[in-house]
């Protein structure tokens, strides 16, 4: 089967800055692909290629096989879930869901029933003589959704719809926009820069990092197996040893990351087991974060590890005690992960 | 956009400021009443209190074939103004908001800039390149050049409405559009047009009214026309013309008044995500600076 979507070295450059800097990419028909990444990273430069907003200085990009690389958003079979919504303010809900069959040219009745399914879908009806300037935030979201998903699109490019949202209406919108997608079996191509989201809602998700996709997976191969540091570090929080940091505890400079709640907190004189590495350090700082406390050590072999522990019986009065202690950090040795790539760039820029 | 701090005042600060208040707005004001008062009066003769009210003057006014023929000079050259000042100024407006070019400031400042100037000096300009064009090219003091002079301050006054307006309308408003699949025409015609049309009227009553009652530049640009205004200068200084001018002042005084009115209640009204909308559309600046 055709890929929905194929980026052939894709490159964009805005005068002198790099926004893209040749991606590859295949988004499979029917999946949730998400694009993470920080902000700059190239995420929404690509999905407004896609779009038809900017043409790439570079490479081509295929819908379904089709070059449409030069094509103008209104030829283009995807249709977008903008960051703002773009709502029409002078358009009432129903003439903004209808307004794509509209400048189509489909015809009134067809029109009516489809515009009436569309707003049913998405609870809408009892709206639609609203204006979106009278509406909510999730009711102005469900619009946005209804009127990109009226013609039908191959593709649903999704721009961080959920970011104006508070904590719980967008995790109420990720179940809902995930129950969506799975129901139309439609293609939808999601940016975020919340790995969180990325990882709740995706199939599969490529990361991004400075105009480049540094790994492409499902959730769990980026989580479990991040391929390069910056992976490691932007999806999930995690360690990255490497150099004399690595070799003091693996005995090799080879980089490797290791997840902070793989980490076990323990006396200074427990020994490890054949099958763990350890590491013994100092508690610089601790973090009470209500159901669990994130430690940070300083190890004796140089560089630091973060630590998170659940509270499972310590308060938190007991947690902070830990500062200035000495400790070992204990962990499972099939976690550690060895990584190429871009460790010291990655380094370089958390500072 | 920040919600304005109620400072608390003791009731004597209150009570000054209103009095002051009062006595700007007296002063603004009560001249264009008097005169108001005076269109009303019986006699010929101009003498306080009135002898009684009347509306003989406004027959007389009606009657006059001069003042009629100087009304349609000055309607003709603020339809003409206004209609060039709407094509050109939301041109501009369009060209200076989409693209990015070299000069763009630039453009957009020399095209406020005819605010600002002194009206005697676009006048003297004016008079001087119209004399000039009749020597090379045949122009001749007309109702079209009274409409080019006019054109001149209108534009900008139409180039602000619509830029300002342009700018509080979010841009992905046009890609949503194009996204959906409409193409340029359409995306103008259903979302742009819509979303700019009161700013464009507003424009074009305040362009109207400047242009109904200019006189410095219309002294310079008119040869032998004459306009409303010009009529009433001319006029004046005769007392058997008193009672006809003070007529036709209230009227130029209606006609200014009703368009800056309604075109301040367009740009008020607030279509766009009223929460966002920090800039004020300048349609009473213009007025004010000119």
């Amino acid at each position: 089967m055709q890929p929905a979507v194929r980026l052939e070295q894709v490159r964009k450059t805005f005068g002198d800055v790099v926004a893209v800097a040749g991606v590859d990419l295949e988004i499979r028909q029917g999946e949730f692909f998400s694009l993470l990444g920080p902000s700059g990273c190239g995420k929404t430069t690509c999905l407004r290629m896609i779009a038809g907003f900017e043409e790439p200085t570079a490479g081509r990009i295929l819908l379904q096989g089709q070059d449409v690389s030069r094509l103008p958003a209104y030829e283009r079979d995807v249709n977008t879930v903008f960051q703002d919504y773009a709502l029409f303010p002078h358009m009432t809900v129903y003439d903004n869901v209808e307004y794509g069959l509209k400048v189509k040219g489909i015809g009134a009745s067809e029109r009516r029933r489809r515009v009436a399914d569309a707003l049913a879908m998405m609870r809408l009806d009892r709206l639609e003589r609203r204006k979106p300037g009278e509406l909510s935030g999730g009711q102005r979201q469900r619009v946005a959704l209804a009127r990109a998903l009226i013609n039908q699109p191959r593709v649903l490019l999704l721009d961080e719809p959920l970011g104006a949202l508070d904590l719980k209406l967008r995790q109420t919108m990720q179940i809902e926009l995930k129950t969506l997608q799975e129901r139309l079996s439609m293609t939808f191509l999601y940016v975020t820069h919340d790995q969180e989201e990325a990882l709740t809602m995706s199939d599969r998700l490529a990361v991004m990092n400075q105009g480049r996709v540094e790994q492409v997976g499902t959730p769990a191969e980026v989580y479990e197996n991040p391929a390069t540091g910056f992976v490691a570090g932007f999806v999930g929080a995690s360690n990255v040893l490497a150099g004399d940091a690595a070799g003091a505890v693996t005995g090799s400079a080879a980089a490797f990351t290791i997840r902070p709640e793989k980490i076990r907190l323990a006396p200074l004189d427990e020994t490890p087991t054949a099958v763990e590495s350890s590491a013994a350090g100092v508690v610089r700082e601790v973090v009470y974060v209500g159901a669990f406390t994130r430690y940070t050590v300083d190890l004796d072999g140089g560089g630091e590890l973060v630590v998170m522990q659940q509270n499972l019986t310590m308060s938190s009065m007991e947690v902070l005690q830990a500062r200035g202690q000495r400790v070992r950090l204990i962990w499972d040795r099939q976690h550690n992960r060895a990584i190429g790539g871009s460790v010291q760039e990655q380094r370089e820029e958390e500072r | 956009m920040s919600v304005r701090q109620r400072v608390i005042e003791p009731r004597s600060v209150q009570l000054g400021m209103r009095v002051v208040t009062l006595l700007v707005l007296l002063f603004l004001y009560v001249p264009l009443l008097v005169i108001f008062v005076y269109a009303f009066n019986p006699e010929r003769s101009q003498a306080w209190p009135l002898p009684g009210l009347s509306t003989r003057w406004f027959v007389a006014t009606w009657n006059n074939l001069e003042v009629r023929s100087a009304l349609v000079t000055s309607l003709k050259a603020g339809l003409g103004a206004t209609s060039i000042a709407l094509l050109l100024g939301s041109l501009a407006a369009f060209a200076i908001h989409r693209f990015r070019f070299f000069g763009r400031e630039a453009i957009s400042f020399f095209l406020i800039l005819p605010l600002a100037l002194p009206g005697i000096v676009t006048g003297m300009a004016l008079n001087s390149a119209i004399n000039i064009g009749g020597q090379v090219i045949g122009l001749s003091f007309s109702l079209w050049t009274i409409i080019i002079g006019h054109a001149t301050f209108c534009v900008v006054v139409v180039y602000n409405n619509v830029i300002a307006r342009l700018r509080r309308t979010s841009g992905s408003l046009v890609e949503a559009s194009m996204d959906l699949g409409a193409d340029g025409w359409q995306t103008f015609r259903f979302v742009i047009l819509p979303n700019i049309s009161t700013a464009l009227l507003a424009g074009g009553l305040l362009a109207f009214a400047l242009s109904f009652d200019e006189i410095i530049v219309t002294n310079f640009t008119s040869g032998s026309e004459i306009t409303l205004p010009k009529w009433i200068f001319n006029n004046l200084r005769l007392p058997n013309q008193r009672p006809v001018v003070n007529v036709v002042a209230s009227v130029v005084i209606l006609a200014s008044f009703i368009p800056v009115y309604i075109a301040q209640r367009l740009t008020q009204e607030q279509p766009v995500r009223a929460a966002e909308q920090a800039e004020t559309e300048p349609a009473l600046q213009a007025v004010a600076a000119s």
